[in-house]
C-alpha cells in the first residue's frame, strides 16, 4: 500500500502536470511547486476522495490569515501527509 | 432567459436536498441582440451561456443546501461538452446533482435538456464563501424568490 506521501505526491503531478520527481515530502506546495488556490481545489477534491476525509481548508486558510498558523504547516508536503493521517484516523476513531 | 441581465434561470422545478440535486427550467429568448451577433441569419444560444446556465443552476442547489447563508462563485468547468445547437425558443431543463461538498467549494455535474434530449453536460466547480457584503446577500434572496426558490423550499427540500 503506497503511503499518504505518495498518494498526494501522484496526486499533484497527475493534476497540475508538474513531474512526479520534483516533488518531495519536502516540497512546499504553494512556493515550490507553484500551485494557486484554484488547482489546489482540484487537489483537495482528489484527496477528499481517495481519503474519504474532507480537508478544512477554509480553518487552515483562516488560522494563516490570523497569524495563529503557518502555510508550512499545511502545505509543505510531508505535514500535510501528517494532517490528512490525523483526519483519516479521526474518521475511524 | 434573461440573457441581458445574466440570469439564465427562469424557475426552479425541483429541489431534492435529500439527494443534493436541482432541476431548473429556461426558455430561451426568441428575439436578443444576442441573436444578432450570434449569429447573423442563424442565430443560435451561445455555448459559454449554456455553460453559466448549467453553473446558476448548481449555484442555487448549493445556495440552498447552505440556506442561503453562503455565495457561490464559479471556479472551473470541466469536460463541457456542447452536444448539439440551441436555438431561440427552446425550453431547456437544466439539471445539477452535487457530486462533492468540500471545505469552501463543492463540485457538481450538470447537464442541459430539451425535449428529453441532452443538449450539454459539464462537471462544475463553485468556490462557497461567505457573501462579500450584505447587499449582495439581499440580492440573492429576491433573485431566489424569482425563481421560486425560497428559504422554505431551501429548509426542506
Amino acid at each position: 500500500m503506497s503511503s499518504t506521501f505518495e498518494t498526494i505526491a501522484n496526486i499533484i503531478a497527475e493534476t497540475c502536470d508538474i513531474p512526479r520527481d520534483s516533488i518531495t515530502p519536502e516540497s512546499h506546495a504553494i512556493n515550490d511547486l507553484g500551485i494557486d488556490s484554484l488547482d489546489f481545489l482540484d487537489i483537495a477534491f482528489a484527496i477528499d476522495k481517495a481519503f474519504g476525509i474532507k480537508l478544512p481548508l477554509e480553518q487552515w486558510t483562516q488560522e494563516v490569515s490570523d497569524g495563529k498558523a503557518t502555510t508550512d504547516q499545511y502545505f509543505v508536503l510531508k505535514n500535510l501527509a501528517a494532517r490528512i493521517d490525523e483526519l483519516v484516523a479521526a474518521k475511524g476513531a | 432567459m434573461r440573457l441581458e441581465y445574466f440570469q439564465l434561470i427562469d424557475r426552479v422545478v425541483d429541489l431534492d436536498l435529500a439527494d443534493r440535486r436541482i432541476s431548473c427550467e429556461a426558455t430561451v429568448p426568441s428575439v436578443s441582440t444576442v441573436f444578432e451577433g450570434h449569429f447573423p441569419g442563424f442565430p443560435l444560444m451561445p455555448g459559454v451561456l449554456l455553460v453559466e446556465a448549467m453553473a446558476q443552476t448548481s449555484g442555487w442547489l448549493v445556495s440552498s443546501i447552505n440556506k442561503f447563508k453562503r455565495m457561490s462563485f464559479l471556479a472551473s468547468v470541466k469536460e463541457a461538452k456542447l452536444r448539439t445547437f440551441v436555438l431561440p425558443g427552446y425550453v431547456l431543463q437544466i439539471e445539477s446533482k452535487l457530486v462533492h461538498e468540500g471545505s469552501g467549494y463543492a463540485v457538481l455535474d450538470a447537464k442541459v435538456k430539451n425535449n428529453g434530449k441532452q443538449v450539454c453536460d459539464a462537471t462544475i466547480t463553485l468556490r462557497v464563501m461567505e457573501f462579500p457584503n450584505q447587499e449582495l446577500a439581499g440580492e440573492m434572496l429576491k433573485m431566489a424568490a424569482r425563481v421560486g426558490l425560497t428559504p422554505e423550499m431551501a429548509a426542506h427540500g
